[in-house]
């Protein structure tokens, strides 16, 4: 019984020890952050770039997370009084519709940086901008060797190109595309889609290729079905591909009608941490830190300043180079906020054909 | 009399024996209910109330309902043709403001823009004007802003989604719409859901049988084998059961790639490469993988408890063996297979990582679209309404199956 005795007495002494040596850690600890991105080798850019100097700056510990876009998971948390996300990445469309549903803090600019600096349009309420990425096709220059594709209605020509391609699994930027290889000029895109006709005339256009298109829904997907070889053209997030490039895949990007967008820093609403989410954003909206991204993956900054500070060599691949924006087609968010749902709804049916 | 004999006993304290008796059962019962309820409880808190307020959603018009108040009240003497006089107006145009305030207003304009594509914009841009009104009047402002406003189907929307209840989720759920004249089939170019449905029932059925196909030899030669042998088949049966579904998923992925394995092997043998990944069959090739020890288990612990004495018994009697088989045997194990393929079928129809990942567009089964509502449209009451036609066409056939086989005559084993 003594024994017992000293050893529950000892057993609680260490344990009181052990939490007290703890206590300092639990206060560092309770500094964290988690970032939802898009995965694969853009978030691997964001780690490099942002993340890990951050944290190493500040001892705030992050935890990553990724998604494709479901802002539905927002709004679950947001419903349910826990919401455990701080930072997001959000492209345009998401920016837009997560501040129209409630489901993202308005931005206080102070908070992060001089709104002006911001390129057009990447300053919205709810979300501050910090990359260019383009929507672009690519494809395998193992496989079409003399000849390749050059234009997007090569995309849509199975007679001269053949070959599986694999295109993003929503109707968004798909559309677009099938008007323009459909002989649409790109400034009236938005007014003929507008038309029962034009939504018509895309569908049909997507038609001619359906039997060969594999879809994909996360944008670590293309690189990978172009590497195993499951298809020989895809859509894709152009650094995606660069990446894949650089780690000495044979692929070739075809900048024509590039879907030009932006990603951006979101808090979503009713975060538990939103000074440090600030504190987040105001790192990674710094010119010298937004720079750096650049260099892990072909996005062009958003921050005036930060533009100045890339590597010349490296411009060419961006987006914003100005012999691949020459075609480039700019979205009509409004006209996606107005139509995605019933468009969906219509891509839906006609899939499932 | 022998009645009131037993209630005037006593016990060897005094208490009346009745009494006694009553506490004793008192206590036993305290007991049995002290051991259901943790899981009762936890049925109720997982299960039944997550599906009453899915329910709920499926039919209320959660983002309108409340914060369109006045303009309910307004249009509720509309007869739903022509446009509203400018108490509509001025009505929409104050709760409009409020929910601006609160940030609502966006939430109003997506619920309309589900039943009326394009209202997203115009009710954006209505608000920002009616917010640097003080007072009306608002008519002339809103049909000068947009000949939108002038459209009574968007005024029935509005009036519709300002009550409490809709019937909109069920029915898109069903492709149907509440038309001017009554209920109607959306147009064709919409219709997606019975087609889903259709899919869903059609794959789960498809795997259900194959997996009896081939679950049921193997059950009998696992059930007939001599113990060591036996339990080493077991072994390649379980194993994969064991293993997680993704896992298993993704190996059905490579292998079923078109540069994958079984493609080379075919090219070898063949000279040809097939179509395997992204297409039904590779879906219902994995589905079935998956699934075969859910079928399989029941079938072979009811063959377990089959004597072989049986089927000797029938073959002395003079039955060949087919029909020693069909007569005597396989009636003993209809049970297992009922409950086998029963589990299969229900398990399947919830189906929704391995047809995202092996199978093409048109393999997605009624998940993927709950998933996708729920996630990328923020269409909560969709997703429910979804769910719960699933659920009910479910129970049907579970009744349905009641009927013909009989629950009761199910066994696991």
């Amino acid at each position: 019984m003594r024994n017992f005795l000293t050893l529950t007495a000892s057993t609680l002494a260490m344990a009181i020890a052990v939490t007290a040596v703890e206590i300092p850690g639990a206060v560092a600890q309770d500094k964290q952050l988690t970032i939802v991105s898009w995965g694969g080798a853009y978030q691997e850019s964001q780690r490099k770039a942002y993340y890990e100097p951050y944290a190493a700056a500040t001892g705030v510990k992050i935890t990553e997370e990724e998604y494709d876009g479901e802002l539905g998971k927002v709004k679950a948390m947001k419903d349910a009084g826990n919401v455990t996300w701080d930072v997001m990445d959000v492209d345009t469309a998401h920016a837009l519709a997560g501040c129209d549903e409630g489901l993202l803090e308005k931005l206080d600019y102070g908070k992060i940086a001089d709104r002006a600096k911001f390129l057009p349009n990447t300053a919205l309420d709810c979300a501050v901008g910090s990359i260019a990425y383009s929507t672009i096709f690519a494809y395998s220059a193992d496989f079409y060797k003399e000849n390749p594709p050059t234009t997007i209605k090569d995309l849509f020509d199975t007679a001269k190109y053949p070959g599986k391609r694999a295109l993003l699994k929503k109707p968004f930027g798909n559309l677009e595309w099938a008007l323009v290889a459909d002989g649409v000029p790109i400034d009236k895109v938005y007014e003929v889609l507008g038309t029962e006709e034009g939504v018509e005339q895309a569908f049909k256009k997507l038609d001619t290729i359906k039997g060969d298109i594999v879809w994909w829904e996360a944008g670590a997907q293309p690189p990978e079905l172009l590497a195993n070889g499951e298809v020989v053209m895809t859509s894709a997030w152009n650094g995606r591909i660069g990446n894949a490039i650089k780690e000495g895949k044979n692929f070739k990007i075809v900048w024509d009608h590039q879907e030009f967008d932006w990603d951006l820093w979101a808090i979503p609403a009713g975060t538990k941490n939103l000074d440090l989410a600030y504190d987040f954003i105001k790192f990674a909206s710094d010119p010298k830190n937004m720079s750096q991204q650049s260099k892990y993956i072909a996005y062009a900054p958003t921050h005036v300043d930060a533009i100045a500070l890339v590597d010349p060599a490296i411009a060419p691949t961006l987006p914003t180079f100005p012999d691949n924006m020459k075609t480039a087609i700019s979205t009509d968010w409004t006209f996606w906020a107005d139509n995605n749902e019933e468009l969906t709804k219509r891509f839906n049916a006609w899939l499932a054909q | 009399m022998a009645l009131a004999e037993t209630a005037n006993f006593m016990t060897i304290d005094g208490v009346p024996l009745k009494k006694r008796l009553a506490q004793a059962e008192r206590s036993r019962k305290l007991k049995a209910v002290g051991l259901v309820a943790p899981l009762f409880l936890f049925v109720v808190l997982t299960f039944l109330y997550p599906l009453a307020v899915m329910a709920l959603k499926s039919v209320t018009n959660e983002e309108t309902s409340g914060r369109l108040t006045r303009t309910g009240a307004a249009l509720a003497g509309w007869d739903g043709q022509g446009i509203p006089d400018e108490t509509g107006f001025a009505a929409l145009a104050e709760d409009l403001k409020a929910a601006q305030q609160k940030r609502e207003a966006g939430e109003i304009a997506k619920r309309i823009n589900s039943e009326f594509s394009g209202a997203m914009s115009k009710f954006k841009g209505i608000t920002r004007k009616v917010e640097a009104m003080e007072t009306g009047p608002y008519k002339e402002l809103f049909l000068s802003t947009d000949k939108v406003w002038s459209d009574p189907a968007l005024w029935r929307v509005i009036k519709s989604v300002s009550s409490r209840y809709t019937p909109y989720y069920w029915l898109a759920a069903l492709d149907l719409k509440q038309g001017q004249a009554g209920i109607e089939r959306v147009p064709a170019d919409q219709a997606v859901f019975i087609d889903v449905y259709t899919r869903t029932f059609w794959i789960a059925g498809v795997v259900t049988l194959f997996t009896l196909l081939l679950g049921f030899p193997v059950a009998h030669l696992l059930a007939t084998q001599p113990a060591r042998r036996a339990n080493m088949l077991m072994i390649l049966v379980m194993l994969p059961f064991w293993t997680s579904l993704l896992v298993r998923t993704t190996a059905w992925f490579v292998l079923l790639r078109t540069e994958g394995p079984l493609n080379d092997l075919a090219e070898l043998l063949v000279d040809h490469r097939f179509e395997m990944i992204f297409t039904r069959f590779g879906t219902i090739v994995a589905m079935t993988h998956i699934q075969l020890p859910f079928t399989l288990l029941p079938i072979y612990s009811v063959m377990k408890t089959i004597p072989p004495s049986h089927v000797r018994a029938a073959r002395s009697l003079g039955a060949g063996p087919f029909m020693a088989f069909w007569r005597v045997y396989f009636p003993q194990t209809v049970p297992g297979i009922a409950a086998g393929c029963l589990l299969t079928f229900i398990l399947c129809l919830g189906y929704y990582i391995t047809p995202a990942l092996v199978g093409g567009p048109r393999d997605q089964m009624v998940s993927y679209y709950v998933a996708y509502y729920m996630n990328n449209i923020i269409n909560f009451g969709q997703a429910a309404a979804l769910g719960g036609v699933l659920l009910i066409i479910t129970m049907v056939l579970y009744w349905l199956y009641n009927r013909l086989v009989g629950i009761d005559k199910m066994k696991l084993g």
